[in-house]
């Protein structure tokens, strides 16, 4: 199959770890300026996903394909100069830097001053005022903030976000939507999003598509609408309801 | 004791604690990055002083030769990180540190075997040990140079790792290699930075340490090595500052050692040395940095 070009496309990914099978063929495919949404209860294989797709792990079998190249089981550096970059299920920052270290040590090679660039993405996330605080006494809602401009400061074309609303109080999740609204929107940087999150009102509200998992399977995709009434994914998260099959 | 005294023995500290924390910081660079010791680590030094001994018997100045000395122990460094570190990316921790055991023993066996297994002298211009009378105070030279050069490396380190951009990558790649890698930084090339930076400090040490015992011999890289070991286990496993807290307190320990104890207990120095870093990490076992105990938690 021939892989149409500015898209990530992940083709029959199985991920096995000793005896236990935490991905099993899945495929999903994100173009740029959309916003996925990956769901699913815990170990339904959601991170292990964004491991493969960021080279921390080598899937067992299938392939990841970005903009027309394979990236299959590549080192992480050349995965993220293809144009991927992530945040972490726990924000880990680095620490003992400051903001403003964070975010300009990811930068590459830039016409601009490193400086204005950090500048920008410190204000669009707000935090332009906490540019000179060490990264690891910021509240934790902020550290989020950070990481996500430490991601986009290596100028991604898609941004992997693993439960980016974990930890966060209402005000900051809504916080948080606007801000990646605001990328997913932003046809200068032409980048897509795939999010990670249990939060099924910010899912459904910011996602162009949902995909969910459940045992390292996909289960449903569609819409955010159809996808919330699927049946198979209320099973999944609601547990076993009685049926005629299972008895 | 008379201030002159105390004031001696001030800066005889801070000018063995100024070699213990350049060799600390040499140690604690690469392990910050690779989070692995290199137990070859002595071998630079002594592979440095092999090189100034030749060419100071050639009839090269002694400080002329140190530069030389800088230059042999940046390359051993890299020949280890490319002999005992690179084939084994990836590989158990284990593998990695016996693999470094292994290339100190190989040079060691080398050096004895092909040159001389005994000490050879290297000689020290004798300006060198002399002192400067400043009213009633007398400064050994060599401690006020040894104190001036390792004041400099340190802050010229400083500068490098903030205000530079690969500085910054190491600074990065310390808090956590993985994170730096996703986002983007060649992991090769900063391995390769630390292993220069961590070869520069053992020389300059290197070069300082013989100033001070005059003399080269095959298994000479286990002090060093020994003491920066304790060094950074004192100042907190892989944090550059607690590096050079660390070789101070040292030093700080074993001169007062030294200063303090009767005349008859003086050879068991090294070993009372030990007892107090003991005592210290049993109270604090996350060493003096308190950035360190945060890590850990």
């Amino acid at each position: 199959m021939s892989t149409p070009e500015r898209q990530l496309a992940v083709s029959g990914v199985t991920m096995r770890f000793a005896g236990l099978v935490a991905l099993d063929d899945v495929s999903l495919s994100l173009k740029r300026g959309e916003v996925l949404g990956v769901i699913g209860p815990n170990g339904s294989g959601k991170s292990t996903l964004v491991n493969v797709i960021s080279g921390v792990l080598a899937p067992t079998s299938g392939t990841v394909v970005i903009d027309g190249h394979d990236v299959t089981a590549v080192a992480p550096p050349i995965i993220s100069r293809h144009g991927v970059a992530r945040s972490f299920q726990t924000v880990r920052l680095f620490r003992r830097l400051s903001v403003r270290d964070n975010v300009a040590g990811v930068v590459r090679k830039a016409k601009r001053p490193v400086d204005q660039i950090v500048d920008e993405w410190l204000e669009r996330l707000g935090i332009l005022h906490l540019a000179d605080r060490l990264a690891g006494d910021l509240a934790y809602g902020l550290q989020r903030r950070v990481e996500i401009a430490r991601a986009l400061a290596t100028g991604p074309g898609y941004l992997l976000l693993d439960e980016p609303a974990a930890g966060l109080n209402d005000t900051e999740s809504a916080d948080l939507e606007r801000v990646i609204r605001s990328i997913a929107e932003d046809r200068e940087l032409d980048c897509g999003v795939l999010i990670i999150d249990h939060d099924m009102r910010l899912i459904t509200s910011l996602c162009d598509r949902l995909q969910v998992l459940f045992n390292g399977k996909t289960i449903a995709e569609g819409i955010p609408s159809d996808v919330r009434n699927d049946p198979a994914v209320v099973e999944a998260y609601l547990g076993t309801r009685p049926s005629p099959a299972k008895g | 004791m008379t201030v002159e005294l105390l004031v001696q023995q001030l800066i005889n500290a801070l000018s063995l604690g100024s070699i213990y924390a350049l060799l600390a910081l040499g140690l604690a660079v690469v392990y910050s990055v690779l989070g692995l010791l290199n137990f070859a680590y002595g071998e630079i030094i002594t592979i440095a002083g092999y090189c100034m001994f030749f060419l100071v018997s050639g009839g090269m100045d002694f400080w002329y030769a140190a530069i030389f000395g800088v230059i042999a122990a940046i390359a051993t460094s890299l020949l280890i990180q490319l002999v005992a570190f690179r084939p084994l990316r990836g590989a158990p921790a284990n593998a990695v540190i016996f693999a470094s055991f292994a290339v100190s023993i190989i040079i060691k066996a080398l050096i004895s075997n092909v040159i001389s297994p005994r000490p050879r002298g290297i000689p020290v211009p004798s300006w060198v040990d002399g002192v400067i009378q400043l009213g009633s105070f007398r400064l050994p030279i060599l401690a006020l140079i040894t104190i001036a050069i390792a004041v400099v490396a340190m802050v010229a380190l400083t500068w490098a790792l903030h205000y530079s951009t690969p500085g910054l990558a190491i600074r990065a790649a310390a808090e956590d290699f993985t994170v730096t890698r996703l986002m983007g930084a060649p992991a090769g090339r900063l391995i390769l930075l630390a292993f220069v930076l961590s070869g520069i400090l053992a020389g300059i040490a290197g070069v300082l340490w013989i100033a001070r015992t005059g003399s080269v011999s095959p298994a000479m890289g286990f002090t060093p090595l020994l003491q920066s070991f304790i060094a950074i286990v004192l100042g907190g496993l892989g944090n550059l500052r607690g590096a050079v807290i660390g070789g101070f307190a040292l030093a700080f320990i074993e001169v007062a050692l030294q200063v303090l104890l009767p005349t008859a207990v003086v050879p068991f120095t090294a070993a009372l040395t030990l007892v107090a870093v003991v005592v210290i990490l049993y109270f604090r076992p996350q060493g003096f940095s308190k950035l360190a105990q945060e890590r850990v938690a």
